[in-house]
């Protein structure tokens, strides 16, 4: 017809591509990439979260230890923001506009579809904001709580609550930016328990975020379940008198109820105000405690390894008793110490011979490696490696070497060697009793953490068992706690071998002169006790004091330590015999002030 | 037989039947984007729906009234068509009403009409009865002036308004004028600018200029064949350029690093064509021509789009070029009507059960970017059947035209094809992010009563076109 008649199939070449091309994207769109799909459920769903209150915490009397608080914090929807009027927020809200700027750029990110803009916001800002909120469309509040403490107690062992890292978000798919979440102590510990769960209300939104209806007649609607009210074991009373003998030291008490092993105090100082690690001002105060030399984040009580001194004499008696290398009539020499091959272990003047109790009372050094001598020299057994893995069976009996799995997160282990240790360190057959002779008055490779040395109290006072100790007597709506805790942990020693220690352990303190804890003495109660004084090389020596009361059917068994104390008289002994007489009597008897005093008006942590 | 059936008998049927299909589901569309628990009345007047079912009706009375009219009418009033438009294109700039920025409604009688629309089928008629003048050859540079002439002035108009936008279509008839013998060139040309103008937008303009200055080199050495002439013409450049960098660098006469290569190119242009000439080297002015014209454009584009381009539109052409990242702003548009349409899957969501478009998450989502709605609700099938119908109505406007014995109809069949193609492929291209997000209809489904009128007039002009070629003497 005409010359470029023939342009017709180019211009029909051009259509079909278009059309083919469109219908691969149409595909890939819509077939292939199935990202659209869910970022469209994001779009039109909203949901709107619920958040629990999170559970209360009681002492053991009932009394309210940790409650809440309201708080708001101030969110951001960055996609559904429109012109407002930043002088006026600026205004609202105390800051300067450009850190409204650089909040607002911020809060850009495609994953999240809000942010956190302003956290916990002051009750004034929050009465102004209420009524101002719906002229700035893309900015909302979000209700959460606080943590109001009725008492400054008690911090290390309640925990605190944090915001989830990214890193527990990626754990556990319940929690999203910006929760809350325990973060130790008991709120950790608790924390499923404590938090309730979080409830949802599913709405349909146009892209002004304004709701259209529930989404699917609320098919996924979810209450928020609010969380449970916990009881701890804690006398509140005692602890926070326990606190304030330890105000000016460093180091820990903790005090076992020995017929259940409930954790009556739990102290380790220095200290800090559970308050401080409340709300916005939570970092920044987290932060100074961290870099604090004194340590006051540090929970001595379940983290810090010491080694356990004297104390520890008491075990070494028990696995020789076991062992029959020992009975109570037992007699040793001692001459201002004890000396073998060249080994001198100084010992101070008392009567001699002793038998065992007696040596228990005076805590003779000489005759408990005599003891531990022939622990390890038993002819029972082929090499001293076996009688000392033989022994070490024993003591890890007592909870020592291990965790006691106590509900507290974050406890550690200690240290009981195993002969290979010395194998390894000397070489097989290349080392005896003498070699290790330290750890026959609990020095040496030894390290017991406190709430395990306070467990030993309770093993004693028990006459051979324990529970493990614990911190929550019961959570609201259930009828029992954990059952581990509910079950005795018998030592490989038979009960009759106690009595004979027990006897020694009441002589130390009631058996007068030359008793080494006669400042623990009370009258009317029978309290059983052994002092240890912890040899520190890096400075003065570490005070330690186990014991418990009365001295049959006793209620508390605890341990204090106090660290540079010197010797286990000097502070650790009338401290844990303070918080003896206050939790059986409710008070400190005239007779005693004078120790109250002192120890309250004495300072160890100024010298260092 | 009366001539009347005659013409119903011979009108094109399946180009009015895909009309159909496509102005129903277009409104069955409209009616699900706005489609809420308050209003479920289809025939609400107080709703887009309600108001697109009038527009539908009104569009089939005007069809039928193209029918009724003579044939010759179109190609005899072309010209006073044409006028008639452009002086309401004028008339709008000066007292139109302004919505969304840009003045371009009129009110007649209580509807708001946009000239805009109706100026499409105007230049397509006068563009035809043009090229059937006597005398008129595309070969001739006149004749091709004055074509550009007619297709410029309208599109310039609605610049004015501004929207630029719909001015952009007019490009469309280049397709028209190739069919009909516009060099092969000029439509590769066409396509290079095109290039040009997208990497002036996203490069930096010294950058560009040197490549078009090395591209010229090269083309001229492979003209030539001789390394000795492209060496001159090097060291010529070089020595100027040396000049100004020393008088920039002595502060004789200082200058940017853009203006030193601008004079350069211009001196020792000005130097070599003397050179050339003296040795009669070929093809010397014919290249630096081209390369002067297209520093030229690289300017002009870079004034239009910083100076005539609204802001809210230099973002859009931003985004699609990668240049900025802007989630809520205008990438937002796109990314909510990729999610709408990707959300659909394979077979859709189903009539009324799309959550994207009915929850407003896309903007425009009844006009402008209806597609995504099909694309939600009816899933790849729906929305790829709409492409498939859009392809075949495109090709079926071909044959239409191929198959006219007289020149007008063709040519205004090219016309009607080119301009449903372009908006096809700029709308689509928008919504499923391969485009640029340019406010235009897609034809027959968007809401509006001008652009609905409009296509329809477009359409059935060139039905009764056809229809009535038989009687057409040739
Ligand atoms: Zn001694």
């Amino acid at each position: 017809m005409d010359q470029y008649s023939a342009r017709r199939y180019i211009v029909t070449a051009l259509v079909l591509l278009v059309v083919l091309v469109y219908l691969i994207r149409l595909l890939y769109l819509q077939v292939i990439d199935s990202t659209y799909k869910l970022s469209a459920e994001n779009n039109s769903k909203r949901i709107e979260i619920l958040y629990p209150s999170r559970g209360l915490m009681y002492d053991r009397k009932g009394q309210l230890l940790v409650y809440n608080q309201a708080a708001y914090d101030l969110m951001i929807a960055p996609y559904e923001l429109k012109e407002f009027d930043t002088i006026e927020l600026c205004q609202i809200l105390n800051i300067d506009k450009e850190s409204l700027i650089t909040g607002i750029k911020k809060a850009y990110n495609p994953k999240h579809r809000r942010d956190p803009f302003l956290k916990q916001i002051s009750p004034e800002t929050f009465a102004l904001l209420k009524e101002k909120l719906y002229k700035y469309s893309g900015f909302y509040l979000r209700s959460r709580t606080l943590r109001k403490y009725n008492r400054e107690i008690g911090s290390h062992l309640l925990g605190y609550v944090g915001e989830v890292s990214e890193e527990m978000i990626g754990n556990n798919p319940y929690y999203e930016m910006g929760d809350y979440i325990g973060i130790s102590g008991l709120e950790k510990a608790y924390e499923t328990q404590l938090r309730g769960e979080k409830g949802m209300n599913y709405f349909l939104v146009d892209v002004h975020n304004k709701i259209k209806g529930p989404y699917q007649n609320g098919r996924f609607d979810k209450d928020a379940v609010v969380g449970k009210n916990v009881v701890c074991t804690i006398d509140a009373d005692l602890q926070e008198y326990g606190e304030k003998l330890m105000k000016n030291y460093s180091g820990s008490i903790v005090a076992i109820e020995p017929s259940t092993g409930e954790i009556l105090t739990l102290i380790s100082t220095p200290s800090y105000n559970p308050s401080l690690l409340v709300g916005r001002p939570r970092t920044l105060n987290y932060n100074k405690l961290k870099n604090d030399t004194l340590e006051p984040l540090f929970n001595r009580a379940i983290m810090a390894r010491y080694p356990p001194g004297s104390i520890f004499k008491l075990v070494n008696a028990l696995v020789a008793l076991q062992e029959k290398d020992v009975t109570y009539n037992t007699q040793y020499y001692c001459d201002m110490g004890y000396y073998a091959r060249g080994i001198k272990v100084a010992c101070h003047n008392h009567d001699s011979p002793l038998n065992l109790p007696q040596a228990i009372q005076h805590s003779c050094n000489a005759y408990f490696c005599n003891v531990f001598r022939s622990i390890m020299e038993d002819r029972d057994f082929k090499s001293v490696a076996e009688a000392f893995n033989n022994w070490r069976d024993h003591v890890l009996t007592f909870g020592f070497g291990n965790r006691l799995n106590t509900d507290l997160p974050n406890e550690l282990n200690g240290f009981i060697p195993q002969a290979s240790y010395y194998d390894r360190y000397y070489g097989q057959n290349h080392w005896n009793a003498l070699t290790i002779l330290s750890m026959a008055i609990g020095q040496g490779e030894l390290l017991i953490t406190p709430v395990q040395m306070a467990n030993m109290a309770c093993v004693m006072a028990n006459r051979g068992y324990y529970y493990i100790p614990h911190t929550v007597k019961q959570i609201q709506e259930l009828d029992t706690i954990d059952s581990k805790f509910l079950e005795k942990h018998f030592t490989s020693i038979d009960t009759g071998f106690f009595n004979t220690v027990i006897e020694g352990m009441e002589l130390a303190v009631n058996g007068g002169a030359g008793s080494t804890a006669r400042i623990a003495r009370i009258s009317d109660i029978i309290v059983c006790g052994k002092t240890g004084t912890a040899e520190n090389p890096h400075g003065e020596d570490h005070s330690v004091f186990i014991a418990f009361a009365p001295k049959d059917n006793p209620k508390i068994a605890l341990s204090v330590y106090v660290e540079h104390g010197k010797w286990g008289a000097s502070y650790a002994a009338p401290i844990a015999s303070l918080m003896i007489e206050k939790y059986l009597t409710g008070e400190i008897s005239n007779s005693r002030k004078w120790i109250e005093n002192r120890m309250l008006n004495d300072n160890l942590l100024n010298k260092k | 037989m009366t001539r009347r059936t005659n013409i119903l008998l011979n009108a094109d049927w399946l180009t009015i039947i895909i009309y159909l299909v496509f102005v129903l589901f277009g409104w069955m569309n409209i009616f699900a984007a706005n489609y809420n628990e308050q209003y479920k009345n289809i025939f609400d007047l107080n709703q887009r729906y309600g108001m697109q079912l009038i527009w539908i009706l009104a569009s089939f009375v005007l069809a039928v009234f193209v029918f009724v009219i003579d044939s010759k009418f179109y190609s005899f009033f072309a010209n006073l068509l044409y006028g008639i438009t452009i002086l309401f294109l004028i008339f709008v700039i000066l007292v139109g009403r302004e919505v969304h920025g840009a003045r371009s409604w009129v009110s007649i009688g209580g509807f708001n009409l946009q000239p805009s629309e109706f100026a499409k089928f105007t230049t397509g008629l006068v563009i035809a009865k043009y090229l059937t003048t006597i005398d008129v050859k595309i070969s001739r540079l006149k004749s091709i002036l004055v074509l550009f002439g007619f297709i410029m002035l309208p599109a310039v108009l609605i610049i004015l308004q501004p929207d630029v936008g719909s001015a952009m279509i007019y490009f469309a008839f280049i397709l028209v004028l190739f069919r009909e013998g516009l060099p092969g060139m000029v439509l590769l040309l066409a396509a290079a600018i095109s290039i040009l103008f997208l990497s002036t937008l996203m490069y930096p303009k010294i950058f560009i200029i040197i490549t078009l200055i090395i591209l010229a080199a090269i083309i001229f050495y492979f003209l030539n064949k001789k390394a000795k002439y492209l060496f001159w013409g090097i060291i010529i450049f070089l020595i100027a350029y040396i000049g100004f960098f020393l008088l920039n660098k002595y502060n004789y006469f200082n200058s940017t690093t853009l203006v030193r290569i601008l004079l350069t190119l211009v001196v020792s242009s000005a130097v070599y064509v003397i050179f050339a000439i003296r040795r009669s080297i070929q093809h010397v002015l014919l290249i630096l021509l081209f390369l002067f014209v297209l520093i030229g454009f690289i300017f002009s584009v870079d004034y239009v789009f910083h100076q005539v381009l609204q802001p809210h539109q230099q973002t859009r052409v931003n985004i699609l070029l990668g240049k900025e990242s802007d989630p809520l702003g205008y990438g937002y548009n796109v990314n909510q009507s990729k999610i709408a349409i990707g959300s659909g899957g394979f077979t859709g969501k189903g009539f009324l059960n799309g959550t994207q478009t009915k929850f407003d998450f896309v903007p425009e989502q009844s006009t402008d970017f209806i597609f995504c709605t099909i694309g939600e609700e009816w899933g790849f099938w729906g929305a790829g059947l709409v492409i498939l119908l859009f392809g075949g109505l495109l090709v079926r406007l071909i044959y239409l035209a191929e198959r006219q014995r007289s020149a007008f109809s063709r040519i205004y069949g090219y016309g009607v094809f080119s301009i449903l193609f372009f908006h096809f492929i700029i709308n689509i291209g928008m919504t499923i992010g391969l485009l640029p997000v340019i406010g235009i209809p897609l034809p027959f489904f968007s809401y509006g009563g001008s652009s609905l009128l409009g296509f329809t007039l477009l359409l059935f002009i060139f039905i009764k076109l056809d229809a009535s070629r038989l009687s057409v003497l040739r």
